[in-house]
């Protein structure tokens, strides 16, 4: 046992690699939250009243709830009012017209961190939506988009010039008072991307949004909402990083996918903020909801996640099943390190005849982290011919780690069928020396092991994105072996 | 070669080899046999270098370098090479994909150029077929469902892959029908050659009728208690260990 802990411990330790600060002049409000934060930030924005109404609703109901605490994770109690909720980079004009406007501090940010925004070095079939702590800065290849008839850009703009989208889909699918930090995130949220697809078309090319928390003691909250229409199909992936903090920062995102008939969402998620450092101080609370409505005939959403990040991660992409015969889908790879915790899982809502889901989830653990899968597959009265598959595999790396499963099942139809899977496996110490028997090094043997156990995963991501994150497996589990 | 030299080592605290004296040179082939229970094992994993078990006493040298102060990886870039005794499975983990790491750790070692995945695959389906594996093993996880004669075929793969100085097979025989044994014993002596060198434990003289040993070991109660040359694996093929003052394996812990 223990030199597979020596080795594992090793594996772990290395530095977070996208840990630096930019410098840059920003426009950030003092800490604290109440309505007249919420309308400054409301007219900073320059929002139609509909949007201010509806955050202050929000804001309004936010304030009746309690914080949950039935997740398998703990943390300090998190101080509202401490916490500033807008953090921008300072400009002059007053929204970037193109890539030359941007501040070139801000473009070499985006550099080091492996996503050039420029034109000529822009990510080949990748368009991308960079947003900086509380706002979008940049949003590439919007042209060839445009031509298809796929609207990509912040959430800001849309709520500017497509007030009509943006009131009839935004809370539909997770409403304010859906939960704690959903009602927190409808108040405050400062920025994040909208998508629309119209009817029957494929978009071009892979959309993302890549995520930088920079300014200390500010919150992330963003918003997302993609709406694929009729017959469209389009695939989605964003990205997640923040500077290495001894403070804990708060990010709290609403993601909203609806899908009509017969249209298809794929959103993958390779999530990497600030784990904390090897002590488990500092790193990122990522409080997620993320949902997606079937709710046309023959549509489908399907959510692929690789998390390696964050301090506590709360996060359980949720599909709710309302058309006949659509398909949910959830794919996993949770890895825990240090002191990291997650709590992290899906909700298969099936209200309509013959939906079916499928379920994979992976879950790593390491150090002394603790890692929990969380899912419920529901069954509504309507749900007839319905299915469920779920399978949670769950690999330890040493042996003072975690791992957890809670798998709910509530079913009020009697035809429907539900198949569940569930293991637990060990870094064995004899896989370990055979690998090495072999000549291959500890790390390279660890990740080579955690691989393998993640191919089910790793098989639904985007090409280009599948081996970014089998990269990023091997550096999250840096000084674990031991 | 290898040169053992009153070697102990332990596991858990309990010794288990009591003073192992040893010269391989290369082009020869050992043979060890022993009860159950001696120490094969034992001795075949300490020269591997896990780390289970506790070398007390004594040097291994190969050529002329202190092996034990090597890391796992290390001498198996030297060109140490073990065959298990059981084989291990790791899933999802192809064995194309594991027999390539490998093999390119190997050649880097080596001051070689990696082998493209291409070149590698041509490779790999050759030196399948020389050990009587469907290529398709190759797409399978290590070893994961693979029967028992399967799983020391891949072994051998794995040993005609690296190309090892010093190959030490622990019971690659045992479970085998006869085809699997001749196929085998063909993949061993196709690895012999003057610069390599074979350590074989095995509880069979048959596998020595296909393979034939330039020297016998009898491996007893942590110590060589005997060696000979071929001959004596038929003499204990006939007469058993009896008549070497061993009964059973009880009496060998005792001793
Ligand atoms: N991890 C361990 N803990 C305790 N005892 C062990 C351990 N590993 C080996 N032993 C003991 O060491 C002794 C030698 O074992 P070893 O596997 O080397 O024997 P062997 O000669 O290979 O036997 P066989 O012919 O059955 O394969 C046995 O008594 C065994 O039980
Ligand atoms: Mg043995």
């Amino acid at each position: 046992m223990a030199n597979t802990d020596k080795q594992v411990n090793e594996l772990i330790k290395r530095e977070y690699e996208h840990g630096f600060v930019t410098e840059i002049e920003a426009e950030t409000f003092e800490p604290g939250l109440n309505e007249d934060i919420i309308g400054r930030l409301s007219a900073i924005k320059k929002e139609p009243q509909f949007m201010l109404d509806w955050r202050l609703k929000a804001y309004r109901r936010w304030l009746e709830m309690d914080e949950p605490n039935w997740a398998h994770v703990g943390y300090p109690k998190i101080d509202y009012n401490a916490i500033s909720y807008y953090s921008a980079p300072k400009r002059k004009e007053d929204m970037p017209q193109s890539l030359d406007d941007v501040d070139p501090e801000l473009l070499k940010t985006y550099e080091k961190l492996g996503i050039p925004l420029h034109e000529r070095e822009k990510l080949a079939g990748v368009a991308v939506d960079a947003v900086f702590d509380s706002v979008s800065v940049a949003t590439t290849f919007k042209e060839p988009l445009a031509k298809a008839g796929v609207i990509f850009c912040s959430i800001s703009e849309a709520i500017q010039d497509y007030p009509e989208l943006v009131q009839k889909y935004l809370g539909s699918v997770v409403p304010a008072g859906d939960n704690f930090f959903a009602g927190l995130n409808s108040a405050v949220f400062s920025d994040g991307t909208f998508v629309y697809v119209p009817k029957g078309v494929r978009c071009p090319m892979e959309l993302s949004t890549y995520f930088r928390i920079n300014a200390a003691n500010t919150g992330q909250f963003e918003r997302t909402l993609i709406i694929a229409d009729e017959g469209s199909y389009v695939s989605y992936l964003e990205g997640c990083t923040a500077p290495m903090r001894d403070e804990n920062q708060l990010h709290a995102a609403v993601v909203e996918l609806v899908a009509l008939d017969d249209a298809q969402i794929k959103y993958s998620t390779v999530q990497n903020w600030y784990p904390g450092d090897e002590n488990g101080k500092g790193g990122i609370f990522n409080f997620v909801t993320k949902r997606g409505a079937c709710i046309g005939k023959n549509s489908k959403i399907s959510w692929t996640q690789v998390e390696t990040g964050s301090a506590v991660t709360w996060k359980y992409p949720s599909c709710v099943l309302r058309g006949e015969n659509s398909v949910g889908e959830f794919y996993s790879v949770a890895l825990t390190n240090n002191y990291q915790q997650a709590d992290t899982g899906t909700k298969m809502i099936h209200l309509g005849k013959n939906t079916s889901s499928t379920i994979i989830s992976k879950g790593i653990s390491a150090g002394r982290s603790s890692n929990a899968y969380r899912g419920l597959v529901k069954f509504g009265p309507g749900a007839e011919g319905a299915r469920n598959f779920t399978q949670c595999d769950s690999l330890l790396i040493g042996d003072q780690c975690a791992a957890h499963t809670f798998p709910y099942i509530e079913s009020k139809n009697k035809g429907a069928i539900v198949e569940h899977e569930a293991t637990t496996s060990k870094v064995s110490d004899e896989q370990m020396f055979l690998c090495r028997q072999r000549g291959i090094d500890p790390e390279q043997a660890v990740s080579m092991i955690v691989n393998g156990f993640c191919k089910e995963v790793f098989k639904e991501l985007p090409m280009e994105f599948a081996v970014e994150a089998g990269k990023l497996l091997e550096v999250s589990l840096e000084g674990s072996v031991g | 070669m290898l040169s053992i030299r009153n070697l102990h080592a332990a596991v858990d605290g309990k010794e288990i080899l009591k003073g192992i004296d040893l010269e391989i040179k290369p082009g020869e082939v050992h043979a060890i046999m022993g009860p159950n229970g001696s120490g094969k094992s034992t001795l075949s994993a300490v020269l591997a270098g896990n780390e289970a078990y506790e070398v007390t006493e004594g040097d291994i040298l190969l050529d002329g370098e202190n092996l034990l102060e090597k890391e796992t990886e290390e001498r198996a870039r030297d060109g140490i090479f073990l065959a298990f005794q059981y084989p291990v499975e790791i899933p999802g983990v192809s064995n194309l994909q594991f027999l390539r790491t490998a093999v390119n750790a190997m050649r880097v070692h080596r001051g070689l150029d990696e082998l493209s995945a291409v070149d590698f695959m041509k490779l790999a389906k050759e030196t399948t077929k020389q050990v009587d594996l469907d290529p398709a093993f190759l797409k399978r996880g290590v070893n994961e469902g693979f029967s028992g004669g399967e799983k020391k075929r891949n072994e051998i793969l794995q040993a005609l892959l690296l190309e090892p100085r010093l190959a030490i097979l622990d019971e690659t025989d045992s479970g085998l029908d006869i085809d699997a044994l001749k196929v085998v014993a063909d993949g061993v002596n196709a690895l012999r050659s003057p610069e390599r060198a074979i350590l074989m434990v095995t509880h069979y003289q048959r596998l020595l009728n296909h393979i034939v040993p330039d020297f016998v070991h009898v491996l007893a109660g942590g110590r060589i208690v005997k060696s000979g040359g071929r001959e004596l694996a038929l003499e204990l093929e006939e007469r058993g260990y009896g008549w070497l003052g061993i009964k059973d394996s009880d009496e060998v812990e005792a001793g």
